[in-house]
This record gives C-alpha cells, sequence and structure tokens, in this order.
C-alpha cells in the first residue's frame, strides 16, 4: 500500500509539473496571435480539455461494451470514472470558451455546431451520472449504465453532423482544415504539448477515481458481510 | 415463433390494453393541445411568425409528449412484474422491444395525425399542398422517437425517479430528430413547398442506427 502510495506521490508531483510547464508555454513560448492578442492563448488549453474530454468518453465507450462482453465489475468502475473525468474537461472547455468569444465575437454564447453538440454531450454525460446515482442495485446499474453509455456515444457525431449542417459559426478546424489553414509551427508544438499534460492529467485523475470506485465496493462488500453476520 | 411474428402478438397486446380505456391516448393529445395553445402566448402568432415558429413548436410538443408517453411502457409491466413472465416466452428478447416500439410508434403518430389539423388550423398554415410529404416525414420522424424513447423507456423503469429520469436522458437524445424534422416541416410550410432531401435522408439515417443499436443491445436492456 505504501509502496503505492510513493508512486502516486511521484506522478502526482510529474503532473503538476507538466501542467505547470505546459501553462508557462502557454503563455511566454508560444508566439502572440496577430488579431486576437493575448486572450487567443486560452486556446491550448480550451482545445486540448476538448480533446482530452473526448479521448474520455471515447473511453466510456470502450468500457461499456467490454463490460457487456465480460461483465466484470472493473469495466464499469472505469466508465464511471472516465465519464466523471471526461465531463471534468468538458466542463472547462465549456467555460473557457465564452471567456474567449466575449472579447474576440462580442458575445458570450452563439448556438454554433460546436458550442452546441458539446453543450448536448455534456448533457447527455450528466445523464449518464444521474442515472448511476438513480439505480441502487450493482450489477443493474452496471449493466444498464453500460447501454446508455453506448446510445449517448453513438449519439455525439448525429449530434454534431446535425448542427453541423444547420448552422456554424465556430473557426473552422485549424489542424487539418485544408490549404490555406494551418497554426504556426511554434503554436503548434504547444498546442500538442498542452494535450499530452491534459492527457496525463486525465490519467492521474482517472487513476485516483478508479481507486476510490474501488475502495467503495470494497466498503459495500464489508457492510453486507457484516449484516449477514 | 419467428421474431417478426412475436413483436406483432406484443404489438396487439399492447394495443388491447391501450384501446379498452384509451387513457394514455387521451392525455397526450391533449397534453399536445395544452402545448399549441401555451405557446401563442410566447410569440405573436400572425401566419409570418407562425411559419417561422410553427414547426419547432410542432415538434417540441411531439418530443414532450412523447418523453412523457413513452413512460408506462415498461414502467407498467412491473406492477405484477409481467416483463419478467414475457421474459420467459420463447422467442428472442428483440421481438419484446420491437412490440413495443411498434405500439408507441402506433400511439403517438396518432396523436399526430389529431394534432397536426388542429395545429394547421390555430396557427393558420397551410398543410394541405405538402400532406403526403409531411406525413413521410411525421413517419421517419416519430419512428426515431419511438425506437430510442421505448428502448429509454426500459432503461429509466429500472431507475428510481424514473418519470422525471426519461425526459433528462431521452431528449438530449433526441436533439438531432428535433432538427431534422423541424427543418424538413419548416420547409414544407414554405411557399412554395419543399422538402429538403439531406434533412430527410439524415432523418432515415438517424433511424436505422438506433433501430440496429437497440436491436444489438436489447439482450442486455431487458435482462431479469
Amino acid at each position: 500500500m505504501s509502496a503505492r502510495r510513493g508512486t502516486s506521490v511521484v506522478f502526482t508531483g510529474l503532473v503538476g509539473l507538466l501542467v505547470a510547464v505546459a501553462g508557462y508555454a502557454a503563455f511566454f513560448v508560444a508566439p502572440e496571435e496577430r488579431t486576437m492578442g493575448a486572450i487567443q492563448r486560452i486556446f491550448y488549453f480550451h482545445v486540448s480539455c476538448a480533446w482530452t474530454a473526448m479521448a474520455a468518453f471515447f473511453l466510456v465507450f470502450l468500457s461499456n461494451i467490454a463490460y457487456l462482453s465480460t461483465r466484470r465489475e472493473k469495466w464499469d468502475w472505469l466508465g464511471v470514472s472516465a465519464a466523471e473525468v471526461g465531463l471534468a474537461f468538458c466542463t472547462v472547455n465549456l467555460t473557457t470558451g465564452p471567456i474567449w468569444a466575449k472579447p474576440v465575437w462580442g458575445i458570450w454564447w452563439t448556438w454554433d455546431a460546436r458550442l452546441t453538440s458539446t453543450f448536448v454531450m455534456w448533457l447527455l454525460y450528466v445523464g449518464y451520472l444521474l442515472l448511476r446515482d438513480l439505480l441502487p442495485d450493482a450489477e443493474r446499474r452496471a449493466r444498464i449504465c453500460a447501454v446508455f453509455g453506448i446510445f449517448a456515444f453513438l449519439d455525439v457525431p448525429l449530434v454534431y453532423f446535425s448542427i453541423r449542417l444547420w448552422r456554424t459559426q465556430h473557426p473552422q478546424p485549424v489542424i487539418g482544415g485544408g490549404a490555406g489553414t494551418g497554426l504556426d509551427p511554434a503554436m503548434r508544438a504547444v498546442l500538442y504539448f498542452c494535450w499530452l499534460a491534459m492527457l496525463v492529467l486525465m490519467t492521474l485523475l482517472l487513476r485516483q477515481r478508479y481507486q476510490l470506485e474501488a475502495m467503495r465496493h470494497e466498503v459495500a462488500e464489508l457492510a453486507a458481510q457484516k449484516s449477514a453476520e | 415463433m419467428s421474431t417478426l411474428r412475436a413483436a406483432l402478438v406484443i404489438f396487439e397486446k399492447e394495443l388491447r390494453l391501450e384501446l379498452r380505456t384509451r387513457e394514455l391516448l387521451n392525455a397526450t393529445i391533449i397534453f399536445v393541445l395544452l402545448v399549441l395553445v401555451l405557446f401563442s402566448f410566447s410569440f405573436d402568432p400572425t401566419v409570418e411568425e407562425s411559419r417561422r415558429i410553427g414547426p419547432g413548436l410542432l415538434w417540441m410538443a411531439f418530443l414532450f409528449a412523447a418523453s412523457l408517453m413513452l413512460h408506462p411502457s415498461f414502467a407498467r409491466e412491473q406492477a405484477n412484474d409481467t416483463l419478467a413472465a414475457l421474459r420467459l416466452a420463447p422467442v428472442e428478447p428483440f421481438a419484446i422491444l420491437f412490440g413495443k416500439i411498434l405500439a408507441n410508434f402506433a400511439f403517438l403518430l396518432a396523436t399526430e395525425l389529431v394534432m397536426v389539423p388542429v395545429f394547421a388550423v390555430l396557427y393558420n398554415v397551410a398543410i394541405l399542398p405538402a400532406l403526403g410529404r409531411l406525413l413521410a416525414v411525421m413517419l421517419l420522424g416519430t419512428f426515431g422517437v419511438s425506437v430510442a424513447g421505448t428502448a429509454f423507456s426500459a432503461i429509466s423503469a429500472q431507475a428510481r425517479l424514473r418519470e422525471l429520469l426519461l425526459p433528462l436522458l431521452l431528449l438530449p437524445l433526441l436533439a438531432p430528430v428535433l432538427i431534422a424534422s423541424v427543418e424538413c416541416t419548416a420547409g414544407l410550410l414554405a411557399a412554395p413547398p419543399e422538402l429538403p432531401g439531406e434533412w430527410l435522408k439524415f432523418l432515415i439515417g438517424f433511424d436505422v442506427v438506433f433501430f440496429a443499436a437497440s436491436y444489438l443491445l436489447c439482450e442486455y436492456l431487458l435482462e431479469e
């Protein structure tokens, strides 16, 4: 146990360092954007949190499938951990967006494709966590949530595509967006570094949350044993 | 018994159950009427405004109605644990879900067929020039709502606070159906009416994706 705690402290320290360096890079290493100025620097965390949230939600989807095919509780624990952590990153993404939009677009929010679909995705995963709380029995909770999680993940591209077809104002993709688009190489390097930092942070949070879920399960089992005696 | 025939048996059972009392249909129709009346206070219902806002209003009313109406579909099987009995039948579990999807589809469609003319009269919207195409949009949109809604009714029936939970889970999921159906309806209510083909294809795509997902996940959903 103490050896595990030791690696955990080292790992946490490393993550803290990585996030600090990412912050430094976003503010001081990346060049200033010509028209938007300093506010553009929020982009490095805004985008990397969005990507990280997507990665976490994809992990929820994979754990849901894995749970239904193996019925091992571990996959359920991973699913709920990834959903919570993904939701946290998604919330950061949805809050940094308006902070950037107000000076640049002149408005806090607009019902554009990416904003709306991210918001709907956020609502779907809030629903996933809510559903978990309202299902008392552990086996049923894991099974029903896995089914819901798969439905929700299938819906995300449909939401995105429908709203994209409908109206869009968000800046077009600057990475892989075709000719005439693209990031300054230094900006790109900082963005990828920030993403790496966020992914590592996600791993740390995921690990902690997973251990918490495992401990909760252990406590529930002990309590059941105690009351059976 | 083939899955389709078993599904039709379930469908018939649901239909007979509902037609004995008609309470679900009556309540849903009145609910949609209520929403249509209340919405008239939120904007100035002139002909142009109605044409602009009407399609969204109509589909919102249908979605809210569906999220309430779909709840008993599985919840009422719980009173006497009849779902367990249904599961004992030597048929594919999907037959049960499919039968219920068909029944809910029929109930929702019946509600819409009653309410669309009422909507047209109350909001001064011409539906006759594009009636056939409007019906096609209603069929596709309602099928999508029924498929996802019936599966989610099975989900929420197993949880606490289930009446409240179903709309919370279902409505965000149905956002794409809402947009596509509203866009199609808006095109058809314009003068001259025009059906946006890409949205119709999108509706078909949604229906196919969620029908396939329900088929694949049904086994886990109805496990006892």
